[in-house]
């Protein structure tokens, strides 16, 4: 249902879309096939290539600039009338300019006369009369008078029999479809009808916002970055599917921090992807001497649809050994503007920061820079073993001011390229609610900056604050652009979990631009779907291509994709397949479902890396890890409308990841299911 | 012959002199063309000229008809390069140099405190960044498909999805707001 806002504004534009004038209509019409005759010459096939313009679009050329140099600012009124004067001398469609646009304020001529449209009517038909006399000389008689009069009768009836508005917009509808295809048909009397349909779109579509509240509000401005689901794909023709790894948690943690806040959280919020990640799983890690991370592919049937099977792609990183890890250069950016000042935003950041503190070690280093009308820095590089003076200047910092996010960032990245030395990893974490506004002449220059600052080798991580103005899309552009996790932080819960449990991950990457194709078997396969990472689609050439970006996994991360796959013959099949497509049978082994492609860099290198491995046919029984991650698989699908889903609701999904909770040390698959269970009670209402 | 390639056929016919097919062309055309002159350019002035100059222009423009697209898609090729003419015209005479909407027009409903819906209309297309609004003024039309709008730009498919989905971020941010009063 992410097409309601599109929707909404189809509406609205419908609604504000005039008729065209008939008068000038019928000018124009008239004028263009005078042109078209002085253009074909007098005879057979000679046909003039000169590019002049024909005398009535010169003479109109000509005062129309005379109008737009005359009627730029001041002495608009004055001179417009005198203007508008000349020009019925010259040029009959000149009238218009007698007629102020009035078609901006139909609407809420509308909307005040509610029960008097009585009055509207008669505005609206007798003004198109007045001036059709005051033309009569110059205007051909006969196509205006005939248009004026099939204005008339409609709006008419519209008057006595509501319900034949309605009966009319339909074979409207009809007769411009069929109107569009078969041209040869003679031309229609549509104006009328036209007229009748949209002053009915006027009454349903600008009426309706006022009451459902078109006012906005100063404090929420917030945006998210998604895209629409993806859909069902033909492996025949589309065999191929291409996206870069994610690793964000962002999404998981607005959709709780909206469910816990008691309403459903907005579609464009839900991304499945970090739903799935956000949950450790018990995968096989990689052993040592191999690659970075380690594959695995399982089939399972699927919870919402017996004919079709989720083929579950699994990415386990190493864990570094924690003694060898490099010394860490953390730039904190912090976001001290006034909206900051609530109790879930800079509060809990100082106390979030306070628990990473005691993750570092000596030797790291920490500086702090501001951005708020000015940027400054508050902390010069510190060793984290001066744990004393971090912390004071922790706690000196107050909300105020406005935000200005560039400068802050490109102080921070000076402060880090300061501090940075061979061997060692440094990064800038950005923590904001989100008003990244003040100061950004260009989002796309900012990007690039990131861009260019992570070929450098300093990397940006963004933690997002409280709620109300928390800027999802840029937040997300961000952290992909320099290489980090975008995570939310709504409790001190979530901050143990990124800052403390999974520090490491977030902050030493062990593979970098890493992404993920997966080739299906036209043999076994009939139709596949990806479910999520929308935004983080590739283009099939861009797999190859290393100088595309992609995502990164860090120390320890777990990646997780899954498909819904449907087997070939399954009736589960959606599409018919093609009458004149490909008929012969494909080749290809049958024991195999498809064959997935990874590549990925060792960080520092330029050149990827290549993994790949078949996806075997044997469904596998699923597992607790596996059948959790289709619960929540199918928790963000119904969260996001659950096109696919069927009759499957909250309650299985409830169900379905009670019974694999394994042992969830932490509590965060508990956590989840409480979220299903606010998600079906607030659905229901 | 035209029975079966319609528009096409209308158009090759018109290109090669045909009078009648011509003025069909254009009656039927017309209301589209106006339509998406207004979708482009938020004046119903700014709309009726543009559509004018378009059909005065078009027995030249139908010389060079090839027959290599849709009618439709050509025809919307010329409304929209024609917009976009128009717009850096008058971006050197006006204040407002890429806006949606009539700022005369505008301004004036301001003052009374009305046109609700009008504002949210013209606020709406004001935000979005010009390419956005291009292909939205293209894509709110129901019989406009994503290829054909991608065809009508010069673009990619691909392209016109993102830029749709850029759109629907902007207008999700604008309901968000709408929604939490």
């Amino acid at each position: 249902m992410s097409d309601d806002d599109l929707e909404h504004l189809r509406r609205a534009m419908q609604a504000a879309t005039p008729r065209p004038d008939p008068a000038r209509r019928a000018a124009t019409l008239r004028a263009a096939e005078e042109n078209f005759d002085r253009r074909q010459g007098s005879g057979a096939g000679l046909r003039p290539s000169s590019n002049a313009d024909p005398i009535t679009g010169w003479l109109w050329t000509g005062v129309k600039q005379m109008i737009q140099t005359l009627s730029t600012r001041g002495g608009l009124v004055a001179t417009t009338a005198l203007v508008a004067v000349g020009l019925v001398v010259f040029i009959p469609t000149g009238r218009n300019l007698m007629n102020p646009p009035e078609v901006l304020s139909e609407p809420r001529l509308v909307d005040e006369l509610g029960n008097v449209t009585g009055s509207s009517a008669t505005s609206d038909t007798t003004s198109p009369t007045l001036q059709r006399d005051a033309l009569a000389p110059v205007t051909p008689p006969a196509p205006p008078v005939a248009k004026a009069e099939r204005e008339e009768a409609p709006a008419e009836m519209f008057e006595s029999m509501p319900e034949m508005g309605m009966a009319e917009d339909a074979d409207m509808t009809a007769a411009g479809q069929s109107f569009a295809t078969s041209v040869a048909s003679a031309p229609m009397p549509t104006p009328a009808p036209a007229q009748e349909s949209r002053s009915r779109r006027v009454v349903e579509g600008m009426i309706a916002p006022p009451s459902d509240s078109v006012i906005p509000t100063e404090s929420d401005t917030e945006a998210y970055a998604n895209e629409a689901p993806s859909d069902v794909k033909v492996v025949s023709t589309d065999p191929v599917s291409t996206f870069s790894v994610d690793v964000d948690t962002a999404s998981y943690a607005v959709v709780r921090s909206s469910l816990t806040r008691g309403y459903l959280p907005p579609e464009g919020s839900v991304r499945v992807e970090e739903m799935i990640n956000y949950f450790p799983y018990d995968y096989a890690a990689p052993e040592a001497g191999e690659a970075p991370f380690r594959p695995t592919v399982s089939v399972m049937d699927t919870p919402w649809n017996e004919g079709t099977q989720l083929v579950r792609v699994a990415l386990q990183g190493r864990m570094p050994a924690i003694a060898d890890r490099p010394p860490l250069n953390l730039v904190f950016l912090i976001d001290t503007s006034g909206s900051m000042q609530d109790a879930n935003k800079l509060p809990l950041l100082k106390q979030s920061f306070r628990l990473m503190l005691s993750e570092l070690r000596p030797e790291d280093q920490v500086a702090i820079v501001t951005y708020a009308g000015s940027a400054g820095q508050v902390l010069e590089a510190t060793p984290a073993a001066e744990r004393s003076k971090i912390l004071g200047a922790l706690d000196q910092l107050q909300a105020g001011g406005s935000t200005a996010g560039q400068a802050g960032l490109q102080q921070a990245y000076a402060v880090a390229a300061d501090m940075s030395d061979e061997g060692e990893v440094t990064r800038v974490i950005l923590a904001t609610d989100g008003d990244f506004n003040v100061g950004i002449s260009d989002p796309n220059a900012l990007k690039d900056f990131i861009a260019d600052k992570r070929e450098d080798g300093t990397y940006l991580s963004v933690l997002g604050f409280g709620r109300g103005n928390l800027d999802d899309a840029t937040m997300q552009a961000l952290a992909q652009n320099g290489n980090g996790q975008a995570a939310y932080i709504d409790t001190l819960t979530e901050a143990q979990k990124v800052l403390v449990d999974q520090l490491s991950g977030a902050l030493f990457p062990i593979a970098n631009d890493v992404k993920i194709q997966v080739e299906w078997n036209p043999a076994t396969v009939a139709e596949y779907r990806l479910i999520g990472y929308e935004t983080r689609a590739l283009r099939r050439e861009d797999f190859n291509n290393d100088r595309v970006d992609a995502g990164e996994i860090g120390a320890g991360h777990a990646v997780t994709a899954i498909y819904e796959v449907t087997p070939v013959g399954s009736p589960a099949v959606l599409n018919t397949p093609l009458r004149y497509g490909e008929a012969e049978t494909p080749e290809g082994s049958t024991d195999e479902l498809g064959f997935l492609r990874l590549r990925y860099k060792e960080p520092g290198e330029t050149v990827s890396t290549l993994i790949e491995t078949p996806i075997p046919v044997s469904a596998s029984e699923a597992g607790t890890e596996a059948r959790f991650a289709a619960a929540i698989a199918g928790f963000g699908q119904l969260l996001r409308g659950g096109d696919y889903l069927g009759d499957w609701g909250y309650d299985d999904a409830i169900a379905l990841a009670n019974g694999a909770k394994g042992a969830d040390p932490y509590g965060y698959r508990a956590e989840a299911v409480t979220l299903m269970r606010l998600a079906d009670s607030l659905s229901a209402r | 012959m035209r029975m079966t390639t319609g528009d096409e056929g209308l158009a090759a016919a018109a290109a090669a002199g045909d009078r009648a097919a011509f003025s069909t062309l254009l009656e039927v055309h017309y209301d589209r063309v106006f339509a998406l002159a207004f979708r482009l350019t938020g004046s119903r002035a700014e709309a009726e000229d543009l559509t004018q100059d378009i059909c005065l222009a078009l027995p030249g423009k139908l010389a060079g008809w090839r027959g290599e697209a849709r009618f439709t898609t050509w025809l919307y090729r010329v409304v929209v390069n024609a917009a976009h003419d128009r717009r850096r015209r008058n971006a050197t005479r006006r204040r407002q140099t890429d806006g949606w909407g009539d700022w005369e027009v505008n301004r004036r409903a301001a003052q009374a405190e009305t046109a609700e819906a009008v504002d949210w209309l013209t606020g709406t297309m004001r935000a979005l960044p010009t390419d956005l609004r291009v292909t939205l003024a293209l894509i709110l039309d129901e019989e406009m498909t994503h290829a054909a709008a991608a065809e009508v730009l010069g673009v990619s498919e691909g392209t016109i999805s993102w830029r749709v989905s850029e759109a629907k971020k902007h207008l999700r941010a604008l309901a968000e707001k709408e929604e939490r009063i």
